[in-house]
């Protein structure tokens, strides 16, 4: 087992690497800003260039940027967004609370919703509550983020007037005022989490409820509801519960179209900005976050199968022997 | 299993005297097939047809595809035309109107103020609808009048102010004279308007007081303020460009039908440009379905052949392909998107950009499918069989192993078409793809530009979001009906 996680982990950083080299190159080889913001003064272009680390070829340009990265974390400094100069790390470290505040009470909520009505539906299945659960699933999982957002601010939002349509952005988290205008956000959010879930533990427990060793639990004499609960229901967690802990790691990571609509502005609405005003180390920084993220998340996904149930070994070869 | 050499030995030394032909001719069946066989796919259709939601779901994917074919065509402004007199107009079907329903008809209700009231009542059509005045008190009991007034979003347009040159002038003269319909009405006095709102308006004509308040005579009627010349006669004309050019005024939709031989009304209504919704949304629809299916074909294409080298070979090929797209594969959709269009855009075009973008990451789901298929066949009996027999590769990999996997590969191909659509409809909405043009739009596109006014035009948004909610849901229970009938052990296994 130890292997294995020392063997994915490497892997893992491998390909981190490979991909912040090739963003980096291509970032880098982009129409820089200086011509932009320089109109022809030579000795000030040429001090800017040198300033901003371009006067060098690009793999020493890397070199340095690495360098910086691993010694001091320094990942550049904004230019076109944020104030100027300011540490990219530091104004994304302003951000990222919104984003998973937002994000967190959303995960919270969603999880155990989207546990409770799959686990109903593959109960009930075939029946009405079913095919309800069905419709729900089928909507949210198909229809865009943004059209039951635009349904919500519209109709919530305006019309009722129940809450204010954009994100209110104090820095309270804590305060009613804050959670309340983040209940629309936090809706969009969850909807499509839920019917995410629900489909999974749904076809899950489907699967998990026609098993022998569900019959052989009815011969038994176990009743309908404990042979369900302790035995269906734990063997089904089997390939929920990763997913789950992926939701987790995607967290941080939060949805740009509906940051973009409820105006929270937290990661991903930075990172649009940072491409539409081209601001380059935001839009490298933010580009590895995701990237970072989907490595961890995807990691722990595979990692976890072998921690929740022993019977999945992991990493091992055709026999299955680490 | 192994043979070893000794236990062929009896048959090593045989020649033709040990065989004996049995029969030549005919062949050697017992007895004929008394059924038509059912092959693989009409097996699968006739399973599908007994889905009726599926069936169902397919049609209406097929009646927005025409729509999306002949949008343009059937209305009459074309996708490309805009005016911007008729923005944000509302929607309006002529059914609708006809029977008085009291919604569709592109008619709002507002409540007014005497100035407003003034001003939609000098337009001619535009209140469809007045309640009777009451008094609202407002702070420090100041009273204010207010009206509930129905407007029609398309005659509130009213009159407006064109330039024509004398030669244009003629001839929309000699076709009022020949349709019998007013087109000009004098020209405003521009000394004589007092409220400032309505200076170089051309619906302000009437005598009002500075704060827009309209001085009717002792009938209640509108007093005119147009320009007179010394025998108090109004002008029709001002003269610009020491001649060249007139400057008139006329009834907006009685211009508009003469410019364009059709009165301008909208089903769908009109967007903050005064574009046709209809026909933009049949636009965006074409690209959707255009750019997703063709990228889903091209992508299965590549995926088939770099699915079926690695599945088949094996071996290096399998293991650096994986590598790279596990690599591509982590990259976030959006980084993709962006970097593209800050590549490309500029040089080959939006459309293209996305195009190849969408290709670039679509055919790795699309190989890892095929290549798990062939791991699963490549070591049956009947490939077995085939080599043994002498069958190459080539023949192996597209006559043996593909037939097979073809209806799994297929309804991946299907289910990936939704996806697309979704990616491209979100990366339009985010702006990180910019299709705003007179020619192309998409929905994504439509609904970021509708969102401005979600409060006060709904309709810019609901009419796109509509579409894209019934094209999406379609397709995936369209693709999952299409899987259910290819594999039918898969039934209900959602992934």
């Amino acid at each position: 087992m130890g292997k294995y996680i020392l063997k994915r982990c490497v892997m893992m950083v491998i390909s981190g690497f490979i991909i912040m080299t090739m963003l980096f190159v291509l970032i880098r080889l982009l129409p820089n800003q200086i011509h932009a913001v320089q109109g022809g003064f030579d000795q000030a272009v040429r001090d800017m260039r040198k300033a901003w680390g371009y006067d060098e070829p690009i793999m020493v340009q890397y070199g340095i940027f690495l360098k910086k990265v691993f010694t001091e974390w320094d990942w550049g400094f904004c230019t076109t967004i944020g104030t100027f100069l300011q540490d990219v790390t530091e104004y994304l470290a302003e951000k990222l609370p919104y984003t998973v505040y937002v994000n967190v009470v959303s995960i919270v909520i969603s999880t155990p919703l989207g546990l409770i009505f799959g686990i109903l539906a593959a109960i009930f299945k075939n029946k009405w509550q079913d095919q309800a659960i069905n419709v729900f699933i089928m909507f949210f999982i198909s229809v865009p983020a943004f059209v039951y957002a635009f349904l919500l601010q519209y109709f919530v939002g305006f019309k009722l007037n129940l809450f204010p349509l954009v994100l209110n952005t104090g820095n309270d988290f804590f305060s009613w005022s804050m959670l309340r205008s983040a209940i629309m956000p936090i809706m969009a959010l969850s909807f499509g989490t839920i019917a995410g879930d629900m489909r999974l533990v749904r076809a899950e427990l489907t699967e998990t409820l026609t098993t022998d060793y569900m019959l052989m639990a009815r011969t038994k004499g176990l009743t309908y509801r404990q042979a369900t609960v302790r035995h269906a229901l734990r063997n089904s967690m089997v390939p929920l519960l990763p997913s789950f802990m992926a939701d987790v790691i995607y967290v941080i990571s939060g949805s740009m179209i509906i940051e973009q609509i409820f105006a929270i502005p937290g990661i991903g609405k930075t990172y649009l900005l940072s491409i539409t005003s081209r601001d380059y180390a935001v839009f490298m920084t933010i580009s590895m976050f995701y990237v970072a993220v989907g490595l961890v998340a995807g990691l722990l996904f595979d990692l976890s199968y072998g921690f929740i149930d022993p019977r999945i070994r992991m990493g091992g070869g055709k026999t299955n022997e680490l | 299993m192994s043979y070893k050499p000794e236990q062929f030995a009896p048959y090593m030394d045989m020649d033709e005297s040990c065989f004996a032909v049995v029969r030549r001719e005919g062949s050697v069946h017992d007895k004929k097939l008394d059924t038509k066989p059912v092959g693989y796919f009409r097996d699968a259709m006739s399973r599908f047809a007994r889905n009726r939601g599926s069936v169902v779901c397919a049609f209406v994917i097929l009646i927005l595809a025409i729509y999306a074919a002949v949008g343009p065509i059937v209305s009459p402004y074309g996708g490309t035309q805009y005016d911007n007199y008729y923005s944000y107009a509302l929607p309006r079907n002529g059914l609708c109107v006809r029977l008085g329903l009291g919604f569709w008809d592109g008619c709002s209700s507002v409540t007014a103020n005497q100035q407003t009231y003034d001003y939609y009542s000098a337009i001619p059509g535009a209140i469809v609808e007045a309640s009777e005045p009451y008094e609202q008190v407002v702070d420090a009991g100041r009273k204010n009048t207010l009206y509930d007034l129905t407007i029609d979003s398309y005659a509130k347009v009213g009159y407006a102010t064109v330039l024509l040159t004398s030669k244009e002038y003629e001839a929309a003269r000699a076709y009022e004279q020949e349709q019998g319909v007013q087109l000009f009405y004098p020209v405003i006095d521009d000394s004589q308007v007092k409220y400032q709102v309505n200076k170089g308006n051309a619906n302000g004509w009437y005598l009002t007081n500075a704060k827009g308040v309209a001085q009717r005579d002792e009938n209640g009627q509108l007093q005119d303020i147009f320009l007179r010349d010394e025998n108090g006669e109004a002008l029709y004309t001002i003269s610009k460009m020491n001649g060249a050019q007139v400057q008139c005024r006329v009834l907006y939709s009685e211009w508009y039908k003469y410019q364009h031989g059709h009165e301008a009304s909208f089903l769908f209504g009109a967007d903050s440009y005064g574009y046709d919704i209809f026909a933009r949304l049949a636009l965006g629809a074409r690209l959707s379905l255009v750019l997703s299916v063709l990228v889903s074909s091209i992508s299965l294409g590549i995926g088939i052949v770099v699915g079926a080298l690695e599945g088949y070979y094996g071996g290096w090929f399998d293991l650096i392909f994986e590598r790279i797209k596990d690599i591509l594969w982590e990259v976030p959709t959006v980084v993709f998107m962006s970097l593209f269009q800050i590549y490309l855009a500029k040089k080959v075009g939006v459309i293209v950009t996305l195009f190849f973008a969408f290709i670039f990451f679509d055919w790795i789901g699309e190989s890892s499918t095929v290549r798990a298929q062939f791991y699963r066949f490549k070591g049956q009996e009947y490939v077995l069989a085939a080599r043994t027999l002498g069958a190459k590769d080539r023949r192996i990999i597209f006559r043996h192993i593909l037939p097979n996997a073809a209806g799994f590969i297929v309804t991946t191909s299907v289910l990936s078409i939704p996806g697309v659509i979704f990616t491209e409809a979100n990366m339009t909405y985010l702006g990180i793809v910019n299709l705003q043009s007179s020619t192309v739009t998409s929905v994504g596109t439509m609904l970021n530009n509708g969102q401005a006014a979600l409060s006060t035009y709904p309709h810019c948004v609901f009419f796109p979001a509509v579409f894209i909610s019934i094209l999406l849901i379609c397709f995936n229970i369209f693709g999952n009906g299409l899987r259910d009938a290819f594999n039918p052990s898969l039934r209900g296994v959602e992934e």
